[in-house]
């Protein structure tokens, strides 16, 4: 019974719906963390080695150990805490078609208005604030 | 001088087309491991040639009220059905819009054979229009020079380059920008319909392209077209003629 409802809870998770934090863009940066704190880098990590949860390597190499191949239509993301700044990670995740229009990057802190949203993902991004923020966590830390 | 000016359009039409130009145009075939490719080549290894088997027994077997199989009209199969694939979709007459090869399969059976048309995904519809396909084995695609299908095809490329879903994403973000890449372990193919129905390993079975197309939309975190949806009979319009000269593999292995 205990477990059915983690199951349940964990399927609803995308349901996380709340509204949207308000951020401001500086440049190519959004500076502030979208929570108004710093996230958990290690749970960074684990959720960004979940490919089913952020999908980051499905297009994406990283220097963590996950059971599958990771992709090769984007940027190897080893040493981009040494290459952008924090604040310019966390834009390129929350929205990076604000800095190149024809990316195929998903914004991932926007309300799709994209024909067709499945209903599942309707009226959500595609991970929440505290998610996105644990990511940056962690990547700022890959500095080589 | 009038030769260069006929080269440069030439290019310029190329450019302007959108399409493959920077690479050469192949079938999902030439991105696949040797293992899977010599499991398509080789007949007693394909698992799709069951389905061609059972496809047979279906075109010989009368149906319906009318109680008259396929061969009983169409004859042979590896005569009279032979390029037919090549020239699908194509518009059909009593509607004047376009049907796929399953569609027509389907409205044979009803209005010829006075069956009942078979579901969308059925494995008797799959075997039977993969054994029509597969009268058309390594026959380029060529399809028909039918001003009417120009919106269709239209409307279908249209699609293909609109940005869906939660994601974004279109069908040209991946199988034009970056076909060739690897999408987690899979090496994102061109999109030419080449193979189909086709035996995926993923599914164990014989699936059809609108299942592919499904399954696509589905990862793009966009709502599926319903199966038969003009929407996706208009994309494959699009696809087919984007893949003209591309041999027809029917039935396909992928993985």
């Amino acid at each position: 019974m205990r477990l059915a409802l983690i199951v349940v809870v964990l399927l609803a998770a995308p349901a996380a719906a709340e509204p949207l934090r308000s951020y401001s863009i500086a440049g190519d940066a959004i500076v502030q963390p979208l929570t108004g704190h710093p996230g958990d880098a290690s749970r960074g990590r684990t959720l960004l080695a979940n490919r089913q949860a952020s999908l980051c390597l499905l297009c994406h190499q990283a220097p963590v150990p996950e059971p599958h191949a990771q992709g090769t239509l984007a940027p190897d993301l080893s040493g981009v805490g040494g290459r952008l700044s924090e604040g310019q990670i966390r834009l390129r995740i929350v929205d990076m078609a604000h800095i190149s229009p024809s990316t195929i990057m998903p914004s991932y802190y926007r309300i799709s208005d994209h024909p067709r949203t499945a209903e599942a993902w309707r009226g959500r991004p595609v991970l929440g604030a505290e998610d996105i923020e644990d990511i940056v966590a962690f990547l700022v830390t890959l500095k080589e | 001088m009038a030769l260069k000016h006929g080269l440069a359009a030439a290019v310029l039409a190329l450019l302007g087309a959108g399409g493959l130009v920077a690479q050469e145009k192949r079938s999902g075939l030439d991105y696949m491991t040797p293992e899977t490719r010599a499991m398509q080549e080789d007949d007693m290894s394909n698992p799709g040639m069951l389905f061609i088997a059972e496809g047979e027994g279906l075109w010989q077997a009368p149906a319906g009220a009318a109680n008259i199989a396929c061969s009983g009209c169409h004859g042979t199969a590896a005569q009279s059905m032979r390029g037919t694939a090549t020239r699908y979709p194509a518009i059909e007459e009593s509607t004047r819009r376009p049907i796929d090869l399953a569609g027509r399969i389907n409205l044979c059976r009803q209005t010829q054979q006075k069956a009942q048309a078979f579901p969308a995904e059925s494995p008797e519809l799959l075997a039977l229009t993969a054994y029509v396909a597969h009268q058309s084995r390594g026959m380029p695609i060529a399809p028909p020079a039918d001003d009417r299908l120009t919106p269709y095809r239209k409307s279908g490329r249209d699609l293909f380059e609109r940005r869906l879903g939660q994601l974004g994403l279109s069908c040209a973000a991946c199988h034009e920008g970056h076909a060739g890449q690897r999408l987690g372990g899979s090496i994102i193919p061109q999109a030419h319909p080449t193979a189909y129905p086709l035996y995926r390993l993923e599914w164990q079975t014989l699936g059809s392209l609108q299942r592919r197309l499904r399954n696509c939309m589905t990862g793009m975190r966009a709502e599926p077209f319903a199966h038969g949806a003009p929407e996706l009979i208009a994309l494959e319009a699009y696809l087919m003629s984007r893949a003209t000269g591309l041999p027809i593999e029917t039935p396909g292995v992928r993985p």
